[in-house]
């Protein structure tokens, strides 16, 4: 009793440091933040904190009534929503040619596959930037080659954010890839070989073994894309800061451009804790989808 | 046939997806090595036809960018090393330590995953503000020296370490920092690496936070910094592909040298979870 006793007072000493950090550096202003989003808090409460007033759900409303933040979120959505699946696609199409039994110098493809990930987000916004440039940039030159019309990638509102999610693709699918190829060795031999004895092809066996078998892997990797992509900032920053004609501007950068530009914390708070609900609502989505998988 | 068909189709089909990665790395540093204009002549090329240092030259030189390299060298071994002291502590209190409470704290945390770090930099920044650790490196450190995540792997990787070797050095009569600092750390060692080489890279490449808490163009990191030269030398190519290379390689070549202490842990976090 008395160890258990020595134990608990240890644990607390051991977690003291990371909880307090925790504490005040997340959960409190967490809970700051949605209080700060019921505020009218601006640039002349910063200067004077007697200028906030309290405003309750104000904020929101102007919000929802706001055409400006129906497209941002209207943006972060369809990046998230084709860049995403887009992403976890080209990730497991790498994971099965990385892993197949045919493949060569697989640790060789799976470093180059990986190396986008640890890349700086904002160094390569700068490279695609130019990759993308109307007249110099790569793209249109090898479209020019093969006698395709010229895009202006970041000056056209239609092309701006398929751009961007390019980008996102080519930086992102190397972490799923490695999480893929993890469920993919998972996968118990047996199962293709008896598979196989009943006569089932490649196609088959990748419809009725492999994707029901990386069921929990698409789920994480679902999960934290979604968070992720949800939260999409650096790449417009850099490459549009949101145009052309708002095209890219996403619902962290309205927060950013409204919170720290503009300094209408009150207001940007709001957006942030909007853009939370849709992201708690995008992981139960996907938490639903797992509980009742489809039958075959 | 059929088989050797498909041999060729697969590693045919993986030399060109590594192009198509490897090109615009390859473009960047290229480039980065070229005279001023030599990125957009024409026809396109990917050896420098004289490759200079000269870019380089001016981003040490003229722009600064070496103070951006220490602030980024400075908040990223920093924010290392002491997070991976508080995570270690407590991830190995959630695993091996007995108190009450432990599975509903640990879920707790857990759930705080989903909330995007944005929902905090409001009031984090007012928080800083006030502390008077806006344009301090401070700022930029303290918020990161624990983290949900690493207190996670941390955890995960614990779990697998023997109660009975924590009860012996007990009866033994060590001390219960004794414990963790000479049996329980080595023994994490490989999980140890994993979240040191995942935090610095994170914290290197870390953008939105620093953009705010340093305004400063003294206190910039590389990112921060990179971002406010587009502005001003937007049509610079091989200059701006310089500072890219000077922000990519250090994470880049991290990750050659240590890539397989950080891919295992990645997956074992992942898939444990």
């Amino acid at each position: 009793m008395k160890a258990l006793r020595a134990e608990s007072r240890a644990a607390g000493l051991f977690l003291a440091p990371a909880l307090v950090i925790l504490l005040v550096f997340f959960l409190l202003p967490v809970v700051a933040g949605f209080a700060l989003s019921l505020t009218d808090f601006d640039l002349y409460s910063l200067g004077d904190i007697h200028n906030v007033r309290f405003v309750a759900l104000h904020n929101y409303a102007a919000i929802l009534r706001s055409e400006i933040f129906w497209t941002a979120l209207g943006n972060t959505l369809y990046f998230s929503l084709v860049g995403g699946p887009l992403t976890v696609a080209v990730s497991l199409g790498a994971a099965l040619l990385v892993n197949a039994k045919a493949a060569c110098l697989k640790p060789l493809f799976r470093t180059i596959y990986f190396a986008p990930v640890v890349t700086t987000l904002v160094a390569v916004s700068v490279v695609f930037r130019f990759f993308y440039h109307p007249r110099f940039g790569a793209l249109n030159r090898a479209l020019g080659a093969i006698g395709l019309p010229q895009i202006d990638w970041l000056g056209d509102p239609r092309w701006a954010m398929p751009a961007i999610i390019l980008l996102a693709v080519w930086k992102n699918f190397g972490y799923n890839m490695i999480i893929f190829i993890a469920g993919l060795q998972a996968i118990p031999d047996e199962l293709y070989e008896a598979s196989r004895i009943d006569g089932a092809g490649a196609w088959r066996q990748f419809r009725h073994i492999t994707l029901p078998m990386l069921g929990p892997t698409f789920l994480f990797v679902g999960i934290v894309t979604a968070i992720g992509y949800l939260q999409l900032f650096a790449e417009p920053y850099v490459m549009t800061y949101g145009g052309p004609l708002n095209k890219t501007l996403s619902a962290v950068m309205l927060m950013y451009k409204e919170g720290f530009r503009w300094w209408r914390m009150g207001y940007a708070a709001a957006v942030a804790f909007l853009l939370c609900l849709v992201i708690l609502l995008a992981t139960a989505v996907q938490l639903r989808f797992q509980d009742k998988p489809e039958r075959s | 046939m059929n088989r050797r068909g498909n041999t060729l189709f697969v590693n045919a089909a993986l030399v060109i997806g590594a192009a198509v990665t490897l090109y615009p790395l390859l473009w960047m540093l290229s480039a980065s090595f070229m005279s001023n204009g030599e990125a957009t002549t024409f026809p396109p090329h990917l050896i420098p036809h004289a490759a200079t240092l000269d870019q380089y030259r001016q981003l040490f030189i003229r722009l600064n960018l070496g103070r951006a390299f220490l602030s980024s060298t400075i908040i990223a071994v920093v924010t290392t090393l002491v997070s991976l002291l508080f995570n270690s502590m407590a991830g190995y209190a959630f695993a091996r330590l007995r108190f009450g409470g432990r599975e509903r704290l640990f879920r707790l945390l857990l759930a705080a995953l989903v909330i995007p770090g944005q929902v905090a930099m409001l009031p984090l920044f007012l928080l800083m503000k006030n502390l008077h650790l806006v344009n301090t490196y401070w700022g930029a450190i303290l918020p990161a020296l624990a983290s949900v995540f690493g207190i996670f792997l941390i955890r995960q990787f614990m779990l697998s370490i023997p109660q009975d070797l924590l009860e012996a050095a007990r009866i033994d009569g060590a001390s219960e920092l004794k414990i963790y600092w000479s049996v329980v750390m080595p023994l994490a060692r490989p999980i140890l690496a994993t979240l040191a080489i995942y935090t610095f890279m994170t914290t290197w490449n870390d953008f939105m936070w620093p953009l705010i808490v340093l305004n400063d163009q003294r206190r910039y990191t590389l990112p921060v910094a990179l971002a406010s030269l587009v502005g001003e030398h937007a049509l610079d190519i091989e200059l701006m592909m310089a500072g890219s290379v000077v922000t990519v390689l250090p994470v880049l070549l991290l990750f050659l040298a240590l890539q397989r202490h950080y891919i295992a842990g990645l997956t074992a976090g992942g898939i444990k979870g």
